[in-house]
């Protein structure tokens, strides 16, 4: 039954053969190096330097009409510490074709969601690439047929997610780990990956107003980790999740005013999550060219410990600011840290960022932990690192 | 007495309004009133553009520093002609090179006296960002271009003052009229405008920052009149009189038959390949 939704779907979307086409074709290479301050907490972790490739790339066709992509972007990492982090994903393996005021995309793709800087508690679609990167900033190419809808006023898209798509989790070489996390998943809904989710949202502009609106039924994304008595590895357990959200962001002047709040069932558990705030601009800082912005947002996650061990932004602060020096190397600086109100438990970032020649890009990342009576962050007290990076494109 | 033709009324009606239109596109710009005739020629230039529907042009930014170190931007541009009093064009900009901005798109929906409504989608991340927009005065992606000196040339952004007739270097004769910004947010204190005599195009700007002084001068050159009659420039230069860096606009064939509609310039088609 599925494989011929799919084949009927890619019946309708099959683009006339006669169509002048566009052939695209960016590869790019990346070298990372991670270097950890302190002394691993675990004897099989990587000592002090970690060092990757990574190969992605995006292979586009468009039709001449515009109204017909297929986009591939698959994105190979290789590291050499550690064996789990060495893995491939398709970012994008999609076909889109719009018509009028519809458009449909079926395939691998990402989508976002969202308002917020420090954490997007209504960006459910997609599942966070957390072996990338600890912050919650690269995603999972999810599997999906999306449908949208423009509207007089806004527009309307419904997904549906066929396959879910599980965390990945360093192996026990890997830093910015707790215990090992085996591969083998547990899930509350039959089905297991093949449970189905779907999702709906309707956006809109009104005057100063951004909003979106949302209604999510599925897996939860991040999972309970399990101890189990035979083994010494942590068992992942996906529950049931389902939320219904809002996004909004009113833009005044240099002002931006912005919230985010979902109303979350997982299990048995119903709670609230938030995040609002402000960002502020000062541009053409001691009349030169370069922009500050400052951002100030509160996190707030009501979920019950009973029902979730930890709970990392249960009631926290996240202050932030934005350089952009608005040079032709297009030099930015991003800095920020979160703060647990409760536990003092701190999670700072230092990011900056320069194109080098017509095609290179320099990225520096500095992350800093500090956890204080935090338990989530216990475990990643001695990880504190910097990551330097450097992208070329071929 | 017989009473004329219904014919001849129509011909002397016609005659008239021929007449009354060519006065009234005239109008002021004879007048002794330097703000009137300022005014006036600034709107014959405004309306030698009005009804151009939509465009689309692909360009090259080449931005070069006072070492003549450059650096190329590949973009396309396309605009939306103003609709209804107090909107400016309305355009969106996509970015082809260098490699690291590719697909980013900027779109913007100008407005004459208020900031702004501005949108950026950021490719890597699929986000489309409502930005803060009321920094018309910043620079245009490290550029020497202003956002205030991209988006149209609106009749209401200035109030008009008449200087007199100047001669450019290539001997084409001009209007000279200062241009007093009236969004108050803006760079600059004053423009002096350079109105070519005949076609009425811009040809030439000189920027005065808020201390008064000359502080860039952009020069609108290889001027294109296409079939429906109007004028395009295909290379613009911008020097900036105090870091000596310069940029440079190079444009491609203006397409006028490209078939754009309100729904295209709306943030939700941001994410449309």
């Amino acid at each position: 039954m599925r494989l011929r939704l799919t084949l009927l779907a890619l019946a309708i979307l099959a683009p006339p053969a006669s169509w002048p086409q566009s052939l695209r074709f960016r590869p790019e290479v990346t070298t990372e190096a991670r270097f950890f301050g302190s002394r691993p907490q675990f004897d099989q972790q990587l000592r002090s330097v970690q060092g990757s490739l990574v190969l992605q790339g995006e292979l586009q066709w468009v039709a001449e009409s515009g109204r017909a992509t297929a986009t591939i972007e698959p994105y190979i990492r290789l590291d050499a510490a550690d064996d789990d982090r060495t893995y491939v994903d398709f970012r994008e393996a999609s076909f889109a074709r719009s018509s009028g005021d519809w458009s449909v995309l079926v395939g691998f793709s990402r989508v976002f969601w969202g308002v917020a800087e420090s954490r997007n508690v209504v960006d459910i679609v997609n599942q966070f690439d957390t072996i990338e990167d600890f912050d919650q900033g690269e995603k999972l190419g999810q599997p999906m047929i999306r449908v949208s809808r423009r509207l007089k006023a806004g527009s309307l898209e419904a997904l549906y997610l066929p396959y879910f798509r599980k965390q990945l989790f360093p192996g026990s070489e890997g830093r910015l780990r707790a215990g090992v996390v085996s591969d083998r998943a547990q899930f509350q809904r039959a089905g297991d990956e093949w449970a189905g989710d779907f999702a709906l949202r309707y956006s809109a502009t009104l005057g100063s107003f951004d909003f979106g609106t949302h209604l999510f039924h599925g897996t939860n994304r991040f999972p309970l980790l399990l101890a189990s008595p035979s083994t010494d590895e942590l068992t992942p357990f996906y529950q049931e999740r389902s939320q219904a959200g809002l996004d909004v962001q009113y833009t005044t002047g240099p002002w931006l005013l912005k919230l985010e709040v979902a109303s979350v069932q997982i299990d048995r558990d119903d709670f609230f999550s938030a995040v609002g705030g402000i960002e502020y601009t000062f541009f053409g800082v001691g009349s030169s060219a370069l922009d500050l912005g400052v951002i100030a947002e509160f996190l707030h996650d009501g979920r019950d410990l009973r029902h979730s061990p930890f709970n990392p932004f249960d009631r926290d602060a996240f202050a932030g600011a934005r350089i952009s020096l608005n040079d032709p190397q297009d030099t930015q600086i991003l800095a920020g840290a979160i703060i647990d109100t409760r536990t003092n438990g701190v999670i700072a970032t230092a990011e900056l960022e320069r194109r080098v020649g017509e095609r290179m890009v320099f990225e520096l990342e500095a992350r800093y932990f500090d956890a204080n009576e935090d338990p989530f962050l216990g475990a990643f007290e001695s990880d504190s690192h910097v990551t330097l990076r450097l992208r070329r494109f071929l | 007495m017989k009473p004329p033709r219904p014919l001849m009324i129509g011909t002397a009606l016609l005659v008239l309004c021929h007449a009354s239109l060519l006065a009234r596109a005239n109008e002021g710009l004879e007048s002794d009133d330097p703000t009137a005739r300022g005014y006036a020629i600034a709107k014959r230039a405004d309306e030698s553009d009005a009804g151009f529907g939509s465009s689309a042009a692909q360009l090259t930014m080449t931005l070069s520093d006072s070492r003549g170190r450059e650096t190329t931007r590949e973009l396309r541009i396309e605009t939306l002609e103003k609709q209804g009093d107090g909107n400016g064009d309305w355009s969106l900009t996509r970015f082809f090179s260098p490699p690291d901005v590719e697909g980013t798109k900027l779109l913007s929906q100008a407005r004459v006296l208020k900031s702004d409504n501005q949108w950026l989608y950021l490719p890597a991340l699929r986000r489309v960002k409502r930005i803060s927009s009321s920094n018309k005065s910043g620079p245009f992606v490290g550029s020497e271009f202003a956002f205030e000196d991209l988006t149209s040339n609106e009749l209401g952004k200035y109030e008009y003052i008449y200087l007199g007739e100047e001669d450019l270097d290539d001997g084409s004769r001009v209007y000279k009229v200062q241009c007093n910004p009236l969004y108050e947010r803006s760079g600059y204190t004053k423009l002096n405008c350079y109105f070519d005599t005949e076609t009425f195009q811009s040809r030439r700007i000189e920027f005065f920052d808020r201390g008064g002084r000359l502080f860039k001068t952009l020069d609108l050159l290889e001027y294109r009149r296409y079939p429906k009659g109007y004028w395009r420039s295909h290379r613009q230069i911008m020097v900036n009189h105090l870091t000596r860096k310069t940029t440079t606009l190079q444009f491609g064939e203006f397409d006028f038959g490209v078939e754009l509609e309100r729904r295209d310039f709306d943030p939700s088609a941001l994410e449309i390949p």
